[in-house]
Parts: C-alpha cells; sequence; structure tokens
C-alpha cells in the first residue's frame, strides 16, 4: 500500500505558543543549544491505489482544503517510499 | 409572526441550549437545528453555539465546517441571512471563510474563564444595533484558541472597513491580534464573537444581562427588513 504524507506546520509569521513551551523546557531536562522549537502536525495518508499524478492532485486539494488552514498554515506533500 | 433563530447543535457543542434561551428572552422562537440536517426549517437566523464541536480535532471548527447543514448556512449568509457565531461558532465561521483570519491557541496556553469588559466598536451589524459605538459591555469568555490572528493587511482592511465589532477592554485575555474580540462581514449580516453574550442574558446567571443586546438586534433588524 502507498503511503503519502502531509505535513502542516505554522506559517512562519504566526506565532506557536506550544513549540515556544517545549523550547522553554527544554534546558530545564539538559537539551541545551536548541534556539528554536515549531510543533506542527503530520498526516499518513494510506492509498488504496497507486500513487499517480491525479492521486496527488487530490491529496493536494484535500490538503489545500481541509488538512491545513492555509490562512495560518503551510503545508508539504510527499511520496514515503515502502520500507522506509 | 414570530422570528425564528436555528441554533446548531453540533456533536460537542456546549452552549447551544444557552442560546436557545437567549433566543428566547430577547422574544424570537429559538429552533434546534442538527448538523446533519441541510434543511434550515424557515429560521431567519442562525446562531452557531460555542463547545467543542467533533472535539476541536484537526483544527477548532474545521469538521463542522463541512457539515451538511453548514452547506446551507454558507450559501444563505452568502445571500444575507443574519448568522452569529460565538466561540467555537466563530471558529467555524472562520473554517468556512464567511469571515477571515484564523482563531489560535490562548499566548499564555492557558485555557481562560472570565467576565470580560469588551467595547462595542460597530454598532451597525445585524447583531449589534441594539448597542451605540463605543458601549462598553461584560460578558463571559471561557476559551482556549481565542487568539484572532490574521496578516497585516487583513487587519487593516478590517479596520479602515469598521469591520472590527468588539474589542477587549482593560486585558487581552488571549493575545488577540489589535485586541480583536469580534468581526464582521462585508454585509454585516456574519459576525464572529469570541465572548459569550448568551451567558450574560439573566441577572440570576450572569455577569450582567448585557449580552442579550445581540439577540434583540436580530430581532429589530429582521422586523424592520
Amino acid at each position: 500500500m502507498a503511503r503519502v504524507v502531509v505535513d502542516v506546520m505554522l506559517k512562519p509569521e504566526i506565532l506557536d505558543p506550544q513549540g515556544q513551551a517545549v523550547q522553554r523546557a527544554l534546558p530545564r531536562l539538559g537539551f541545551t543549544g536548541i534556539a528554536d522549537v515549531r510543533q506542527g502536525k503530520r498526516f499518513e495518508l494510506e492509498l488504496e491505489g497507486p500513487v499517480d499524478d491525479a492521486a496527488l492532485a487530490r491529496i493536494r486539494e484535500a490538503a489545500e482544503t481541509f488538512l491545513a488552514n492555509t490562512v495560518i498554515e503551510d503545508f508539504t506533500v510527499r511520496i514515503e517510499e515502502d520500507g522506509k | 409572526m414570530t422570528t425564528r433563530v436555528g441554533v446548531v447543535t453540533f456533536p460537542g457543542s456546549l452552549d447551544d441550549r444557552d442560546a436557545q434561551r437567549a433566543v428566547r428572552l430577547a422574544g424570537a422562537e429559538p429552533v434546534a437545528l442538527w448538523h446533519r440536517d441541510k434543511d434550515l426549517h424557515q429560521v431567519d437566523a442562525v446562531v452557531l453555539p460555542g463547545g467543542f464541536s467533533y472535539g476541536d480535532y484537526l483544527r477548532c471548527g474545521a469538521i463542522s465546517r463541512f457539515s451538511p447543514v453548514m452547506d446551507t448556512i454558507i450559501e444563505q449568509a452568502k445571500l444575507g441571512m443574519p448568522v452569529l457565531g460565538i466561540c467555537n461558532g466563530f471558529q467555524v465561521l472562520c473554517e468556512s471563510h464567511l469571515l477571515p483570519g484564523a482563531l489560535t491557541r490562548n499566548d499564555s496556553l492557558h485555557f481562560i474563564c472570565r467576565d470580560q469588559k469588551l467595547r462595542i466598536e460597530n454598532a451597525e451589524t445585524a447583531w449589534t444595533r441594539d448597542y451605540s459605538a463605543g458601549q462598553e459591555i461584560t460578558v463571559p469568555l471561557k476559551n482556549g484558541e481565542g487568539r484572532f490572528v490574521a496578516d497585516e493587511r487583513v487587519l487593516d482592511a478590517l479596520e479602515a472597513e469598521g469591520r472590527i465589532v468588539a474589542r477587549y477592554l482593560d486585558v487581552n485575555p488571549n493575545g488577540s491580534y489589535r485586541d480583536i474580540a469580534g468581526i464582521t462581514n462585508a454585509a454585516g449580516n456574519v459576525v464572529g464573537l469570541m465572548p459569550h453574550p448568551e451567558h450574560a442574558v439573566e441577572e440570576l446567571t450572569g455577569p450582567t444581562t448585557e449580552g442579550l443586546g445581540f439577540f434583540t438586534s436580530v430581532l429589530k433588524q429582521l422586523v424592520n427588513a
């Protein structure tokens, strides 16, 4: 079965208070040297059929209209090969 | 003829009963609308209530926005039907693109519940004509993701066109850009508001009765139409 991954991240100009809270917690746990943290979402879509251009176009449409809110978020779509 | 105001119940709506009650106290007939029913049952206006529809999964309001009832509401809103989205309802209106911008996690990361002072900035919308511009009111506010954001161009346009309906006074509880508590569309029939006027309609249960004006406003608007 083919898997397509959609990553959704807040746009750079949108404040990410969750990422900031994670970043502030890291040094307390001994993880130093991390300058910034942004938190996003990853969707793994298992396709019934092949990952062709038509399928990818539909997934981009789904990402654009539903998985991401493009007012505040950017998304990327990529194919995950078998065994990775 | 009695004015009929629909209140939508999504799975996870919490304030639908309070919104119905506010509609009744304002003198209209509340009509319960179900998220899976496309039919608006001849209502004259619609309230999208607060709560956590679909558990706020994906993003607040993102799944509700695609419910069958919303197809009809979006269509009717574009034709001028008054629609008020409160809290989660405001999030649904932004996700539907009936209103610009988006509502994101409070800058403090805390869920905020307090009686909030607001200034009514635009008293000419379908839902605010019983107020006067500059009037200060206090109503409950309760949200975890109430921080209104939009890009500078959109914010400047909202200011220039008088589409900011209400601003937070004294305290900005969630980090909303430009202290925005509520906005309207260009036509003034669609209003989104993060605080809860439906919880401030009776002395017994509310901090004030200053929220009732939203519901009497729409009644007046419809009777005069």
